[in-house]
């Protein structure tokens, strides 16, 4: 009942190719973006708990928020165009260094020409910007590779990417402007003038570049090029023959993945931590996003978001549980206790529901049509 | 690991000022754990999750990480809210006027490095017979190992030894083709600058490749006994440099066994009270206290908000007869921090594990000044021109 469609007619191809054809759905988004874009600001300004302190949007909101556009970026390279990745985690790392280079100025001197190569420092947002687009030209390079190898050898391929870039970072002095302990500071965020300061303007900043990022990939992946990355994804040769060009394909999905992933990685080192080094993208990073996919549900950008709420605030809330309840645990049996129940979690869900929590809402969806009838 | 102990010493040092004097003046230490397992947004996390607690927020907080000192140093300047990295942290940072909320207390990485290297200059028979020594750095490859480097370098060229700086990525198990090299250029001295199973590591593959374990000389973080037991006999011989304080016992554990292990609230095994990293745990904490007991005495005997907390680090000067009162005769030396000089002591002494326990074999080590102000100078000025920090003038500071 809740979910019928009945009485919403398509008459034009225009309503027909909606992004959200029911009109639930569009109810539903309009509402959570109203609560995230208005509501959550307005809380916080009023002090309004949960949102009274700035705990709840700096250190959930935000990482919650960069790493969904992160997961996001991996969601198009591994649920859209079935690559799979090892090496999100320097796809990030390369954003951010990228990024930190523009913001603070480029300077390469070439000796044998006597000559130099000088980029005066960049704005904050045209850094992060460019960021992502550095990182996507190395994406793409990396993904060179996929035409020839796939799955697990593929992921082994940009597992060296992974290693390659961490060793880079630690270094290649140039990358942290010769810092003598290779911990880089990142600079002050103004944007247009204005100082991204407070943690309000802070969330809003990100949730602005989550919600256009997000609704240009949905699109992209409704569109012809979604359409060649899932042909590509469900059977290459299959999509060969129908005249997909997996030259293209591939190395579109590498690249459009990549800006995403070095954008939230920009964003992570100027918005979230300040001050970095390369410890912050290493593999576990990596492997951190692709759990997020493959949890929220492979092919599907709300399951994006889903993934990144479960595998980065679950374990925060099962180490604040014992507290919270007044339990006297030592730190060390909660930290164990957080290993091992977010361990089962996962397990238990991937038994239950391979296809992740997107699938388990859609399943959801399709019940509440039926409700109260089921058959 | 190794933040176990440390926690464990800081806990049980401020229970015993709670069950013992029923607070500072009267006023209930409340404290939190968090583990960071050693990752930066991890620590950033807990930092956001902890500094709003209690009434006034928090009096201070110790990340016991360099990359998590890193993050959080212009958040904690902005939420003013001190930040005690008492052996760690930014060298930089015991410059007050540029960084003012960051205390690294007792000594720096950079004061630590040149410990070190007087202590191989004693040992090799004055600083003239540095020239032409080859002496390596096996470090943790992070902020925290690449902080020394910087002083060395400068030492290098100042007495004339070859300094070669040699990485370890994390966690530091993977050590083979380090100590390969070492074993080609057979360097006169290794310094070890690693943390946690890094160091274990460390002692057993110089074993493996015959290097000498009295050649090598461990930071005070790889000194502690987690760092050697690991490695059982081949550890014998291995040096450390030590905080000030070593292992053992002193009239303040007598006070921590009766109020706080009698009453079942210890947060250690009996055993290992007394051990180089609880001891620093507990030192850690006792200088914490002292600082908010010293700003209680000019904001008053109530909750104090960082701000207040930060003058009464600044203000901080415990004496010898101070330290015997509060147990620690012995274990420390007078320390006095100033708006200037965030750091109070650079002292140190080096330890020799012998197979059971640490044995002090060195005197007391100052860090000499002229070598390590020039760089905080010129390194703070950089960071406080990059954002755009106006230094404060100390001589107005009261």
């Amino acid at each position: 009942m809740l979910y019928r469609e009945a009485g919403q007619f398509k008459t034009t191809y225009a309503e027909d190719m909606a992004v959200f054809p029911i009109r639930q759905d569009r109810i539903a988004l309009v509402i959570l973006l109203g609560i995230a874009f208005v509501g959550v600001p307005l809380l916080a300004d009023f002090d309004i708990w949960p949102f009274g302190t700035d705990y709840l949007l700096r250190a959930i909101l935000l990482p919650f928020l960069i790493l969904a556009l992160a997961a996001i970026g991996v969601n198009i390279l591994v649920g859209y165009c079935g690559q799979i990745t090892l090496g999100s985690g320097a796809f990030m790392a390369i954003g951010a260094y990228s990024a930190y280079k523009l913001a603070t100025g480029v300077h390469i001197p070439i000796a044998w020409f006597d000559f130099a190569i000088s980029i005066p420092p960049l704005p904050v947002l045209p850094s992060i910007l460019l960021g992502g687009l550095t990182t996507a030209v190395v994406g793409i390079l990396f993904g060179i590779p996929s035409l020839r190898i796939k799955g697990l050898y593929l992921a082994v391929a940009t597992l060296a990417a992974q290693f390659f870039f961490d060793w880079v970072f630690l270094r290649v002095a140039w990358f942290t402007n010769y810092a003598p302990s290779g911990s880089v500071n990142a600079p002050t965020l103004d944007f247009f003038g204005l100082n991204v300061g407070t943690p309000i303007e802070r969330y809003l900043l990100c949730l602005i570049f989550v919600t256009v990022f997000a609704i240009l990939a949905k699109n992209l992946v409704r569109g012809n090029l979604g359409r060649q990355w899932m042909a590509i994804r469900d059977m290459d040769i299959a999509a060969e023959l129908i005249g997909i060009r997996p030259l293209y394909a591939k190395l579109t999905a590498f690249g459009v993945s990549s800006f995403i992933i070095g954008v939230a990685g920009a964003l992570w080192a100027f918005v979230y931590l300040g001050s970095w080094e390369p410890l912050a993208f290493s593999i576990e990073r990596s492997l951190q996003l692709l759990f997020m996919v493959i949890i929220g549900g492979l092919g599907s950008i709300m399951g994006s978001f889903i993934g990144a709420a479960f595998i980065l605030i679950l374990p925060i809330m099962l180490n604040l549980l014992p507290t919270q309840l007044g339990v006297p645990l030592s730190t060390e049996t909660i930290t164990h206790l957080e290993f091992i129940i977010f361990g089962s979690l996962i397990c238990y869900l991937l038994i239950k529901e391979p296809h992740g929590f997107a699938r388990l809402i859609s399943i959801g969806k399709e019940k509440l049509r039926l409700w109260p009838f089921p058959y | 690991m190794n933040g176990v102990p440390y926690a464990n010493g800081v806990a049980d040092y401020y229970n015993l000022v709670n069950e013992r004097d029923g607070g500072i003046n009267g006023v209930k230490i409340l404290f939190e754990e968090c583990e960071t397992g050693y990752a930066t947004d991890k620590g950033v996390e807990c930092y956001e999750r902890l500094k709003g607690k209690g009434p006034t927020g928090a009096a201070f907080v110790n990340p016991l990480s360099t990359g998590i000192t890193f993050a959080l140093t212009e958040k904690t300047t902005t939420d003013k809210i001190p930040i005690i990295t008492m052996g760690y942290g930014r060298a930089d940072s015991k410059n007050g006027a540029v960084f003012a909320y960051n205390f690294p207390l007792l000594g720096t990485y950079w004061s630590a490095a040149d410990i070190a290297i007087q202590h191989i200059a004693k040992e090799v028979g004055g600083f003239d017979k540095l020239k032409g020594k080859k002496i390596s750095l096996l470090y943790h490859d992070s902020p925290y190992g690449k902080e020394p480097i910087p002083m060395l370098q400068l030492l290098a060229k100042k007495h004339g030894f070859e300094f070669a700086p040699i990485p370890v990525t994390h966690p530091g198990v993977e050590q083979k083709s380090q100590w390969l090299s070492i074993r080609q250029n057979r360097p006169d001295y290794v310094l070890v600058w690693g943390w946690g199973v890094m160091n274990g590591t460390a002692v057993k593959e110089a074993a493996a490749v015959a290097y000498p374990r009295d050649k090598m000389i461990g930071v005070w973080w790889s000194g502690a006994e987690p760092d050697v037991q690991p490695a059982g006999d081949q550890a014998v011989g291995y040096k450390a440099l030590m905080l000030q304080h070593g292992a053992g016992k002193f009239p303040v554990h007598a006070d921590i066994e009766k109020y706080v292990y009698a009453k079942g609230k210890g947060a250690s095994e009996p055993g290992k009270i007394g051990e180089v990293l609880y001891n620093r745990g507990m030192v850690n904490a006792m200088l914490g206290v002292e600082a908010i007991r010293k700003a209680q005495e000019k904001f008053g005997k109530k909750p104090l908000t960082g701000e207040q907390v930060r003058w009464g680090l600044e203000n901080l000067n415990l004496s010898e007869a101070r330290l015997k009162e509060l147990g620690f005769e012995g274990m420390l030396k007078p320390i006095k921090i100033s708006c200037s000089d965030h750091e109070g002591a650079r002292d140190g002494r080096v330890q020799q594990w012998d197979g059971k326990g640490w044995k002090v074999i060195s005197d007391w080590y100052t860090a000499n000044q002229s070598e390590t102000e020039p760089l905080v100078e010129e390194v703070s000025a950089k960071y406080a021109a990059d954002k755009k920090i106006q230094p404060r003038d100390c001589s107005k500071e009261s």
